[in-house]
Formats: structure tokens, C-alpha cells, sequence
């Protein structure tokens, strides 16, 4: 039957699937939202991870940084998601394949 | 009761994840999203991390993902088309998955052979008060240095966002 408690390495097993998923996202999806939402999932696969680990430490440190990986998504959101606006304004598309001018 | 919660916002995570992968578009991608941030804030409270979880909530899955989804609506961004998809990709994708996941459990189970079981109310470090400790005393530098961040990401956003003046 199911154990009582959980082991700490199943928390970082998790983190490593949802970081795995979020990888694949970015590299396979074609929809540049989409792609920046897979950069999303990887960082709070990382977050679970360092709350996982400052479990283990026994220590709060971990809760800062993830605190601090927050607050760069969020100036990382904004500032991509205008990026994305203003290419969609002079391209009219979301297609990563169709925004090549440094391509060569 | 513990390791059903995991087990079962866990489940929920990773099935959100995955779906956030495979739709096309980019709406039903957002509100997976948001079930994966969900779940995380679950998880986060089972390690303790108080704090962190209801900034999970509050931040990420409420500012940051109102910001994507009004993108999204704002650009009318639709289903990605499908394109030409190649007959390797279901023959090595799932097997390759599989091997993937089986290698990082391994490993993972093998560096850590007694890590310590995770109980619910052990940490008592993650409340508001010892993190904003944290913060205000000895991470007092950097969290300085992130208000200057954020001001400069508000003006790197106007600045690239705003319509051109002729």
C-alpha cells in the first residue's frame, strides 16, 4: 500500500519531469506564446526544486531565491510579452519559423 | 494522506504539462499553465513553504498569466497549423520519453539513497515572517537591486509596447 509519507527525491523527480516537459515545449512548439510559456513551466520547475532542497537544508534560502526567480518572471513576461506585441505589429504573426531576418 | 496529496497534485501537474506541450492553441496552453502553477502552490504548502505558495498563487498564476491570456485575446492569436509531421516521431518519441525518465529517476534515486521522507508541518521556516527576515536582513542587497529590475523591465515594456509618434 501507499507509503504515509513521501520521499524528498519524488518532489525533485517531479521537478525534473515538469523541466523535461517544458524543454521539449520550447524546442518543438512553433507559436512563440507558446513558447514562452514552456520558459515558464521550466522556471517553476526549478522553483519546486529549490523549496524541495531548502526542505531538506532546513533552511529558508531556498524561499528566496525562488521569491527572486518570481520577480524576474515577471519583468521576463513583461518585457517579452511587448517584444511579442511589437512583432506582431510589423510581422502580423506569431509563427517563430516566419521571424528569420537573422537567419544567415 | 501525505503521499496521496503528492501523488495526486503531482498527477495533475504533470498532466497539465503535457497537455500545455501538445495543444495548439494558445489559450487552452495558458489555463494548463495556470493548473501546473496550481498544483506547485499544493506542493509548496505540503514542503512548508507558506510564503512561496501564496505568491505562486498571487503572482504567477494571477498577474503573470492575466498578462499572457490578455495577450493572447489582445494579438487573437490562433490554432497553430499542423505541419507535416515526420513517421519517426511516434516511433522513438515514447520510448525515447520513457528511457529519458527512467535514466533521471535512476540517477536521482542512486545520488540520493536516504533522503529524508517529507511530513507535513516539519518546516516551520516558510511562514511570512522568516522569509521577510531573509529578505530584509541578510538578502537586503539584492532584494534592492530588484526593484531597479522591475523599473527597468516597466520601462524596457513601455518603451518597446508604445506606438510610434511620427
Amino acid at each position: 500500500m501507499l507509503p504515509a509519507t513521501v520521499p524528498l527525491s519524488w518532489y525533485l523527480l517531479l521537478s525534473a519531469i515538469l523541466f523535461a516537459i517544458g524543454a521539449a515545449g520550447f524546442v518543438f512548439r512553433k507559436n512563440i506564446i507558446t513558447v514562452f510559456m514552456s520558459i515558464e513551466l521550466m522556471l517553476n520547475a526549478v522553483n519546486l526544486s529549490f523549496v524541495a532542497f531548502s526542505y531538506q537544508l532546513k533552511q529558508v534560502d531556498g524561499h528566496i531565491f525562488t521569491f527572486f526567480v518570481m520577480v524576474v518572471a515577471a519583468a521576463e513576461a513583461a518585457v517579452g510579452l511587448a517584444i511579442i506585441l511589437t512583432v506582431f505589429k510589423n510581422r502580423a504573426t506569431l509563427e517563430i519559423d516566419e521571424v528569420s531576418s537573422m537567419k544567415n | 494522506m501525505d503521499a496521496i496529496l503528492f501523488l495526486i497534485f503531482a498527477a495533475i501537474a504533470v498532466g497539465c504539462a503535457i497537455n500545455l506541450v501538445r495543444q495548439t492553441h494558445p489559450i487552452a496552453s495558458a489555463i494548463s499553465l495556470i493548473g501546473v502553477m496550481c498544483s506547485l502552490a499544493v506542493l509548496y504548502l505540503l514542503l512548508g513553504a507558506e510564503f512561496i505558495a501564496a505568491a505562486q498563487v498571487i503572482v504567477y498564476a494571477g498577474a503573470i498569466m492575466v498578462l499572457f491570456i490578455f495577450v493572447i485575446m489582445l494579438l487573437n492569436a490562433g490554432a497553430e497549423p499542423a505541419r507535416g509531421k515526420s513517421w519517426v516521431a511516434p516511433l522513438l518519441g515514447l520510448p525515447a520519453l520513457v528511457a529519458l525518465a527512467a535514466l533521471l529517476a535512476y540517477f536521482l534515486f542512486r545520488s540520493m539513497p536516504g533522503s529524508p521522507a517529507v511530513r507535513f508541518g516539519d518546516f516551520t521556516l516558510g511562514g511570512p515572517r522568516p522569509v521577510g527576515e531573509a529578505l530584509f536582513t541578510k538578502y537586503l542587497l539584492p532584494f534592492e537591486v530588484t526593484s531597479a529590475l522591475i523599473l527597468i523591465a516597466i520601462l524596457g515594456a513601455v518603451v518597446l509596447a508604445r506606438k510610434e509618434l511620427d
